[in-house]
């Protein structure tokens, strides 16, 4: 039985203030908060497990080496991939981005070529583009979002043609919470032999994702965005895709022999992971994934539509207030992307701030896509799997309250 | 203590409402453009100068109620003031809240310290700023 009561008590935070008032945490689409199994992991590494991975001959090293591997092979299950090298640990979606920009796209994109991206896309999934298509002389086009703040797909035809090599797009949107279709775009893509790149930054975490269903060549996500800690995050790549990929990083781990002259490269995944990497996170990572597990991301996607729902009848109820996002509930996620009407959106997050409650507001790292909604930016808030329909409440509360300070500016 | 005691003074609502000094110059001599682009505040200045006078100043712009009032202001404060003048009362406005000195505002700079609120909020601290150090830059120009 799904009891967010329950999970709450495994959140350490949620029962701290912010501002003299008990913590409202509706950001979790910016970073999730952590369980304590997680923070636990993290202490206990560093107590009594920490020694540097693949390298060491000791217990320890070896040890280290296991649970960090582990990890991997978890992800594997989790998002049902072939097998666990496929896996290549990141620091994050952007990096992963990065990498595939730096070391794929330098190797194959060439003058004239296409990438395709969306409209919606956060800076994370477009100026890694922009860099690499003005590096080589590429173009750049984008399937456009329509009034209902889905992918408009009536011009795909046009868009994806066979001078696209790439086709890098969101499987949920930050903005507005929208879970897109992306099928038909992954089939369009391959019909041209474009490879396709979800970005997952916001869907890993919501979504129960079967990569190989799903057929994309490249998937992207944080482990902070999924109860994991930050600086850690996951590239997943067909086999076949990622062996012909040159190295991007050069340095310890991803080599097989060194000499003088000439370096051999280790096989997947070491040799798209140089240095060091942050072990702790890369352990606590699995906490976190055995703990949405547990629960289940479907049994936590029902939970979320079931508060957008909430939360956009309560918001009509209180009036004045413009709302971003589809009307289709089964296409989103745990996303109410808003503007109260006359106020600016930052207006709006510091009188929340002082009530305790935690929104994002701006134009949450998708300047284009403001630009396009011809708006400065809005108010957004997140759910998770800890928020509650009270949470809900003291945000409808907050809201009032910004009416009363702004009474004299708010527009019906 | 509330926000709106803190932050959002009455005084502040009212120039967000109700802007002076708002639109574009036709015969500026000097347009300036400012912005927060983290935030997504944007102002435009224009003035028109006569000597070391400024003879006539407005602004446009969009952004949140800090930044547009704290724009309003201050285009009636540095209006009719020489260079000399705005810059010292634009120093006086930086100075207290950025380094959160006491000043002495005159009965005129009165309003000024409505603004001084968002001290405690650090990151509003640019909103306030925005349409002075737009001044700055245009009185460089000039």
């Amino acid at each position: 039985m799904f009891d967010p009561y329950r999970i709450r008590t495994d959140f350490p935070i949620l029962q701290t203030k912010m501002n003299g008032r008990p913590l409202v945490f509706l950001d979790s689409a910016a970073s999730s908060q952590k369980p304590f199994q997680v923070m636990d992991a993290i202490y206990r590494y560093y107590r009594e497990e920490h020694a540097n991975i693949h390298r060491g001959i000791y217990a320890l090293s070896q040890k280290a080496t296991e649970m960090y591997e582990q990890t991997r092979i978890q992800l594997a299950e989790f998002f049902h991939a072939k097998c666990a090298k496929v896996m290549i640990f990141t620091r994050g979606t952007t990096e992963s981005i990065n990498l595939v920009a730096q070391s794929w796209g330098r190797a194959n994109i060439q003058r004239g070529d296409i990438i395709v991206l969306s409209e919606s896309e956060h800076h994370s999934n477009l100026v890694p583009w922009q860099m690499l298509a003005e590096e080589k002389g590429a173009v750049i086009k984008y399937i456009p979002v329509g009034k209902d703040f889905k992918y408009d797909l009536s011009t795909l035809d046009e868009i994806i043609n066979y001078r696209v090599k790439l086709v890098a797009i969101s499987q949920m949107s930050n903005v507005t919470g929208t879970i897109y279709e992306v099928k038909p775009i992954i089939q369009k893509a391959h019909s041209v032999g474009a490879l396709v790149l979800l970005d997952g930054a916001q869907g890993a975490c919501h979504i129960p994702t079967n990569l190989q269903e799903l057929d994309v060549d490249f998937y992207a996500f944080s482990a902070h965005k999924m109860l994991g800690p930050t600086g850690f995050g996951v590239l997943y790549g067909k086999e076949d895709i990622l062996e012909k990929m040159p190295p991007w990083m050069g340095g310890g781990d991803m080599i097989r022999e060194v000499s003088f002259e000439k370096t051999t490269y280790a096989d997947l995944p070491a040799r798209l992971e140089a240095g060091t990497p942050p072990i702790a996170e890369g352990i606590a990572f699995k906490e976190a994934l055995d703990y949405l597990q547990n629960i289940g991301l479907a049994e936590i996607h029902k939970h979320e539509q079931n508060l957008v729902a909430y939360t956009i009848e309560r918001m009509q109820e209180l009036g004045g207030i413009t709302i971003y996002g589809t009307d289709d509930l089964e296409a989103r996620g745990g996303v109410v992307s808003f503007n109260v009407n006359g106020v600016h959106a930052h207006d709006v997050g510091s009188i929340l701030d002082e009530q305790g409650i935690a929104i994002r507001v701006g134009h949450h790292c998708c300047q284009p896509f403001m630009k396009k909604l011809g708006i400065a930016g809005t108010c957004r808030a997140s759910f998770y799997l800890y928020n509650t329909k009270e949470d809900v409440d003291a945000l409808i509360e907050g809201l009032k309250k910004v009416k009363e300070v702004f009474a004299r500016v708010v527009k019906r | 203590m509330s926000l709106k005691d803190d932050l959002y003074k009455e005084v502040i609502i009212d120039h967000y409402e109700n802007p002076r000094n708002y639109g574009k110059l036709e015969d500026a001599h000097i347009c300036e453009k400012g912005a927060n682009p983290l935030c997504g505040d944007e102002l435009e200045l224009y003035l028109k100068l006569d000597q070391e006078k400024i003879q006539d100043i407005s602004f446009e712009g969009k952004g949140c109620s800090i930044s547009q009032a704290s724009a309003s202001m201050m285009t009636e404060l540095v209006k009719g003031h020489t260079k000399e003048e705005a810059k010292q009362i634009m120093q006086k406005f930086k100075s207290a809240i950025l380094e959160d000195k006491e000043q002495n505002f005159s009965e005129e700079e009165m309003e000024l310290e409505s603004l001084l609120g968002v001290k405690k909020y650090p990151v509003r601290v640019k909103c306030a700023v925005l349409a002075w150090n737009t001044l700055e830059q245009a009185l460089k120009r000039g």
